[in-house]
């Protein structure tokens, strides 16, 4: 027993040393790795302001609130690409997160067993479809479908509407604000869905009964008990999605109408940051290159902002949660 | 299944069992006393609350439940005991139709809640729920202040003004034992309470919407025995209001804090009778092996 006793922690701490330097070397490299992450981000960010650095230094605040976009004159204004970036981004949310959010219930809560794995499935197909495959479907189909049907009937009921009315304008040519809004909605729909019934679906079941035996009704048990349990999830899942639809590129050219022109309606042409930036860049040089990359600056604080806010939003919930009585 | 029949229908005289348990009056009580004492006890329940005639279960095809009669007394505690996987958790949650949210879950039979059969398909479950109210194994409480946990219910179904919520929120609190240790923290989260305090924070919820009948699952199974104890004083107090059935693994609990208890057994109810005599005087051989720990 004695013998016993003295030899074998003996054994342990052997092992246990040469455990330590493993330890060490996987750390070191862990940490190699995740300093690179910071490094690759300031160096992106560098990089942007340094070549942004003429258009800045030439335009000044201006180039930020200016709507001329003239590569003749080589003047250069980021309004319209601003604008056109964040209310295709706002339409996209506007319709898909409902969408998804009820697609993820129905798959978490209604659908059938059998139906559950195939749909799920799918979203996730659907996500990996590449978007330029969405931007050719939305320019040869939807856009034509929707400047023929669609817009006619909204121009005519919302469009006449007092304040919001000026917003459903524009020629019926199909490739404006709204379609390449109603496109990008399609195509993140599949990112917040999956995500959203990730979530839901870790609820612990507990929970649902729990809620479902004080008498709830489905849509209160999803409303006031697993909407408040997921929420930070479902709000990462709404970022993700908004994160794809403003920095999407391929989609937005293809339906957007890539016109540099400020209008209010939302059926007009537009254009986007990251549109915009794919179609000049090819033959941009000098101030034309520098304004660009300027662009892409911008969309860069934009979606640093919008991060910022959910994280902060996110937050404010917590504190809400723990520190109001109803 | 065979040999649960065979245990059934077995009628061994159990003299041999009392000699060996019983003290008392009892001990000299035979087996046809022991029966005649039983169906007394029975008929006691003269104020039933809930009468479940002929109840089945179905997963699917699979019978998990075997033609239950029983009557469950008013403001009673009743008891459901039995191994893992004898059906006690699944009668209970018949009793507030938690199997409808599960496809392929079926019964057949009837539970009549004073006059209705909440069987029936025409039985609005949620007006069902608010009267059989549910706690169950592990704490659930939902993800929101300690007040708005108890006032859930409430305001699914009564709109009252801000002073009356308050009150019930403080009767409910009061009635569940948790007042004096949340008073000052009812706008904290009812996740950052402890274990026992959240399933008592459970219960206040079940209990604000004044049902009538509260089934317990396993309330305690995953609480300290300091909290257990609290939560068994809880319903020793709470049945002068409710009828409780709770379903336990603890032998030892369903002794302390019951009127009455069921055996169960492989799907079918074995036994049912004053806890008294369950525990002291089981009528059948299979209940006292498993009272005595000799299975199970």
């Amino acid at each position: 027993m004695t013998t016993l006793d003295t030899t074998a922690p003996k054994v342990v701490k052997k092992t246990n040393n040469s455990g330590v330097l493993g330890d060490r070397i996987f750390k070191g490299t862990a940490f190699f790795f995740a300093a690179m992450v910071l490094v690759v981000l300031f160096g992106i960010m560098l990089l942007l302001l340094k070549e942004a650095w003429p258009t800045f230094a030439h335009f000044g605040f201006g180039f930020f609130y200016h709507s001329e976009w003239d590569v003749v004159n080589n003047q250069y204004g980021a309004l319209v690409p601003i604008v056109g970036t964040l209310v295709t981004s706002l339409i996209a949310i506007v319709i898909g997160v409902p969408v998804s959010f009820g697609i993820a219930i129905f798959i978490t809560l209604m659908a059938p067993n059998w139906m559950k794995r195939p749909v799920g499935i799918a979203i996730e197909l659907l996500a990996a479809v590449p978007s330029i495959i969405y931007g050719m479907w939305g320019l040869f189909y939807f856009a034509p479908w929707f400047a023929n049907s669609m817009q006619p009937i909204m121009t005519s009921t919302l469009g006449n509407v007092p304040l919001i009315g000026q917003f459903f304008q524009g020629p019926p040519i199909g490739v404006s604000i709204f379609t390449a809004g109603v496109v990008l909605a399609i195509m993140i729909i599949p990112f917040i869905a999956s995500v959203m019934r990730d979530m839901f679906e870790v609820v612990p079941t507990a929970l649902k009964e729990s809620a479902y035996a004080m008498g709830s009704t489905t849509w209160e048990v999803v409303w006031k008990v697993i909407l408040p349990y997921t929420k930070a999830g479902v709000i990462g899942g709404i970022m993700l999605g908004l994160g794809r639809a403003l920095g999407e590129t391929m989609a937005v050219a293809f339906v957007v109408g890539n016109s540099l022109e400020l209008n209010t309606g939302l059926f007009y042409p537009g254009a986007t940051i990251a549109s915009t930036m794919a179609n000049e860049f090819n033959e941009a040089s000098g101030l034309h290159m520098s304004s660009l990359i300027a662009l892409a600056l911008i969309l860069f604080i934009i979606t640093f902002v919008v991060l910022s806010i959910a994280k902060w939003f996110l937050l404010r919930l917590e504190k809400v949660q723990e520190g109001s009585k109803t | 299944m065979t040999t649960a029949s065979t245990m059934t229908e077995e009628t061994q005289p159990n003299s041999r069992v009392i000699g060996l348990k019983m003290s008392g009056a009892l001990k000299e009580s035979g087996e046809r006393e022991a029966l005649l004492e039983k169906i007394d006890s029975v008929r006691q329940i003269d104020k039933a609350k809930l009468k479940i005639n002929d109840l089945s279960f179905y997963y699917g095809k699979f019978k998990a439940l075997h033609n239950v009669t029983m009557q469950i007394p008013d403001k009673q505690v009743t008891a459901f005991i039995g191994p893992s996987g004898c059906g006690k958790s699944t009668l209970l949650r018949i009793f507030n139709r938690m199997y409808d949210l599960y496809p392929g879950q079926t019964t057949s039979g009837e539970i009549m809640l004073d006059d209705q059969n909440i069987l029936s398909p025409s039985v609005d479950v949620n007006m069902l729920r608010a009267k059989v109210g549910m706690v169950f194994q592990k704490p659930t409480p939902f993800p929101m202040s300690i007040y708005d946990n108890v006032a859930f219910g409430v305001r699914l179904y009564e709109s009252l003004s801000k002073a009356d919520l308050d009150e019930r929120v403080e009767w409910a609190l009061q009635r569940a034992a948790l007042w004096t240790e949340v008073k000052d923290k009812l706008n904290q989260s009812g996740a950052a309470l402890s274990g026992g305090q959240q399933q008592r924070l459970c219960i206040a919820r079940g209990i604000a919407v004044k049902p009538e009948v509260l089934l317990l699952d396993e309330p305690t199974s995953a609480l300290d025995p300091i909290s257990t104890t609290k939560i068994e004083e809880l319903v020793h107090e709470l049945k002068s209001d409710f009828t409780i059935a709770i379903v336990t693994h603890n032998m030892q609990q369903a002794a302390r804090v019951s009127d009455f208890t069921a055996f169960m057994y492989l799907g079918k109810l074995v036994e049912y009778d004053q806890t008294d005599v369950i525990f002291t005087n089981p009528g059948r051989k299979e209940t006292e092996d498993y009272i005595t720990g000799r299975f199970g």
